[in-house]
C-alpha cells in the first residue's frame, strides 16, 4: 500500500513537477567550514544590510512626482490658453509633451540620474512609463529593429499593461454586475 | 605541484606572472588606482557601437598588451584561459578567436579572474605549458543589461547595490622569466546560505568568501599574519564586515594582517556616490590584482598577498523563480621573489 502511494510522487519528482527531496536551498553543515547555521546567517547579513531610507524617499517622491505633475498642469493651461482648447482637448497633446520631455531626458542619460535620487517620484508619472519603453528600446537597438527594438521595447512596460487591463476587466465586471465602482470622465 | 589539505595546491615549480595588463573604462580612471592601469578609456563605449563589442574591445586590448609586457609573442602564447559574465562568456570566447592560442573557457562568474590564474598557474606548474595566459573582464553596461535594468532605466538602486567594473585585466603566467611567483591556489566550494536579493551580492558572496579563507589556513597550516595583504574580490561595503564577522566567529585572527576588498579600492565612493556600496563584477578583482596590487608588489611595499575573488553563481532566470544565489570563492597567493 505504501509503495503505490510513493510511486506516482517518485513519477512527479523525477519529471521535475515537483521539487526533488532536498532540505534547504543551502549548504549542510557538512561541506561546509563554516560553523554558522542558515538562519543564523540571515541574521547576520540583516544587520549588516544598510536600510533603504524610506522617509526620506517618501518625501522626495511626493515632491518630484507632485513637481512633475505640476510641469503638465502647466503645460495643459498652455495648451488651452495658446490653442484654446478645453480641458478635455489638451489633455491628449499635455501627455504628448510630457513623454517627449522623458524621452529626451532618457536619451541625454539623464532621467535614471534623477530617479537614483528622487525614487517613485519619477517612476509613477506617464514620465516613468515613457522612460521604461525608451530606456529598452535604447538598450536593444543594437540587436536591430525587429529582434531588439521592437521585441524588447515592453519587456518593462508589458507588466503595467498586462495588469492594467486586468484591473480595469474586473473593475468593469463589478461595474457591470453590481453597479458601482466604475465611473465616467 | 601537490595537493595540501583537502583543496589547496601548492605550486613547487614557481609559476610566476612574467606580464600583465589592466585596462579600465572612465570611472575606473577616475578612481584612485588610476596611476595604476595601462591604458583608460575615457568612454564607456570603448569607441565601439555595442556595449559587448566595447567589452571585447578591453579584453583583447589588455591581452595584447600582457604579450607586449611579457615579451612573447601570439604563437609562443600555449594556452588561454578566459572568462566574463556575459552569456556563454561570448566576450572571452570571442577574443579568442582573434588571438588564436588553444583557448579553456571558465566561469566562475566575478571569481573567474583566480580560477583562470589558478588553472593558468596549475598547467605551468605541472609541464603542460610554457607560456599560459589568465584573463578576464567585465563591463557596466552588459552587466546592466543582463542581469538588471537597461542602463537608462530609471530605477533606484538600494543602499547596497553595487556597480560592476568595467576593465579587464590579463596575466601571463610561466616558468621564466621575471615576477611574482603564485605559491599556492585554494579552490573554493559553493556555498548558499539564503540570500536571493540580486542586489544584495556582498551578503550572498560573504560566506564563500570566509569559507574560503578558512580552509585555505586550515589546509596550509599559515596564519593570516604570513601575508602583508589578504584582499576579496568584491564584497564591498556590505559583505566586507560581514566576512569579517564570519572569519571571527570561526577564530581567524584576521587582525594580523591588512584586510580589504578590490571593490571598496578601485572606486572613491565619497565622491563617486553612484557605486553605492562599491566595485563588483570580475574586471573588479582582476585590475585590481594585475594592476594595482602586483605593482604595489613589484615597487617592494608588499611581499606576499592572497587574492580572494568571489563570485556570484545567478542567472536573470534562476532570480527570478525565486531561487537563493549560491557563490563561490578562488584564493590564489602571489609572492615576490626573495
Amino acid at each position: 500500500m505504501q509503495r503505490q502511494a510513493v510511486r506516482p510522487i517518485r513519477f512527479l519528482r523525477r519529471f521535475c513537477i515537483l521539487p526533488a527531496q532536498t532540505k534547504g536551498s543551502g549548504n549542510g553543515k557538512k561541506s561546509s567550514s563554516l560553523s554558522i547555521s542558515e538562519q543564523d546567517y540571515k541574521k547576520v547579513a540583516k544587520k549588516h544590510e544598510p536600510s533603504r531610507p524610506i522617509l526620506a524617499n517618501c518625501i522626495k517622491a511626493f515632491f518630484v512626482g507632485g513637481f512633475i505633475c505640476i510641469i503638465g498642469q502647466a503645460i495643459q493651461e498652455a495648451f488651452k490658453a495658446g490653442f484654446d482648447m478645453t480641458s478635455k482637448e489638451a489633455a491628449s497633446p499635455t501627455v504628448a509633451v510630457m513623454i517627449l520631455i522623458s524621452v529626451i531626458l532618457t536619451c541625454l542619460g539623464v532621467y535614471d540620474k534623477i530617479a537614483q535620487w528622487a525614487g517613485a517620484g519619477t517612476a509613477v508619472p506617464v514620465t516613468g512609463f515613457a522612460n521604461s519603453m525608451c530606456s529598452a528600446a535604447l538598450e536593444h537597438r543594437a540587436e536591430g529593429l525587429v529582434l531588439g527594438v521592437g521585441a524588447n521595447m515592453f519587456k518593462l512596460a508589458g507588466s503595467v499593461i498586462v495588469f492594467g487591463v486586468v484591473a480595469a476587466f474586473i473593475i468593469g465586471i463589478i461595474y457591470a454586475f453590481l453597479g458601482f465602482g466604475g465611473g465616467h470622465l | 605541484m601537490k595537493l595540501v589539505g583537502r583543496q589547496t595546491w601548492q605550486f613547487e615549480n614557481r609559476p610566476r606572472i612574467i606580464g600583465r595588463a589592466a585596462v579600465v573604462g572612465p570611472e575606473e580612471g577616475a578612481g584612485p588606482l588610476s596611476a595604476d592601469f595601462d591604458y583608460v578609456y575615457d568612454n564607456l563605449e570603448i569607441g565601439e557601437k555595442t556595449w559587448e563589442k566595447g567589452e571585447r574591445k578591453l579584453l583583447e586590448q589588455a591581452t595584447q598588451l600582457a604579450l607586449i609586457n611579457a615579451n612573447i609573442t601570439k604563437e609562443e602564447l600555449q594556452f588561454f584561459i578566459g572568462g566574463d559574465l556575459l552569456n556563454q562568456i561570448i566576450s572571452s570566447s570571442f577574443s579568442a578567436r582573434k588571438l588564436g592560442a588553444p583557448y579553456l573557457g571558465v566561469f566562475g562568474a566575478c571569481s573567474t579572474s583566480m580560477e583562470s590564474l589558478a588553472l593558468a598557474s596549475l598547467i605551468v606548474d605541472s609541464g603542460a605549458g610554457e607560456y599560459v595566459l589568465a584573463g578576464t573582464v567585465s563591463h557596466n553596461c552588459t552587466v546592466e543589461k543582463q542581469f538588471r535594468y537597461p542602463t537608462e532605466y530609471g530605477s533606484q538602486k538600494p543602499p547596497y547595490a553595487q556597480y560592476t567594473v568595467t576593465g579587464s585585466g590579463c596575466g601571463v603566467v610561466s616558468r621564466s622569466g621575471d615576477g611574482p611567483v603564485i605559491t599556492r591556489a585554494t579552490i573554493g566550494r559553493v556555498m548558499d546560505l539564503g540570500i536571493k536579493d540580486p542586489f544584495n551580492m556582498g551578503a550572498a558572496m560573504a560566506p564563500a568568501a570566509a569559507d574560503t579563507i578558512v580552509s585555505h589556513f586550515r589546509d596550509t597550516g599559515l596564519e593570516p599574519g604570513y601575508y602583508d595583504l589578504i584582499v576579496t574580490g568584491d564584497l564591498a561595503s556590505v559583505g566586507l564586515p560581514i566576512t569579517k564577522e564570519l572569519l571571527q566567529k570561526e577564530g581567524i585572527p584576521m587582525e594580523q594582517t591588512t584586510f580589504n576588498d578590490c571593490g571598496l579600492m578601485i572606486y572613491d565612493r565619497e565622491k563617486q556616490p553612484f557605486v553605492v556600496a562599491g566595485g563588483s563584477g570580475c574586471g573588479c578583482s582582476a585590475t585590481v590584482t594585475y594592476g594595482h596590487i602586483l605593482n604595489r608588489m613589484q615597487k617592494g611595499d608588499l611581499k606576499r598577498v592572497l587574492v580572494v575573488a568571489t563570485g556570484a553563481l545567478l542567472s536573470p532566470i534562476s532570480y527570478q523563480q525565486g531561487e537563493s544565489i549560491p557563490c563561490i570563492a578562488h584564493a590564489v597567493a602571489i609572492e615576490k621573489e626573495a
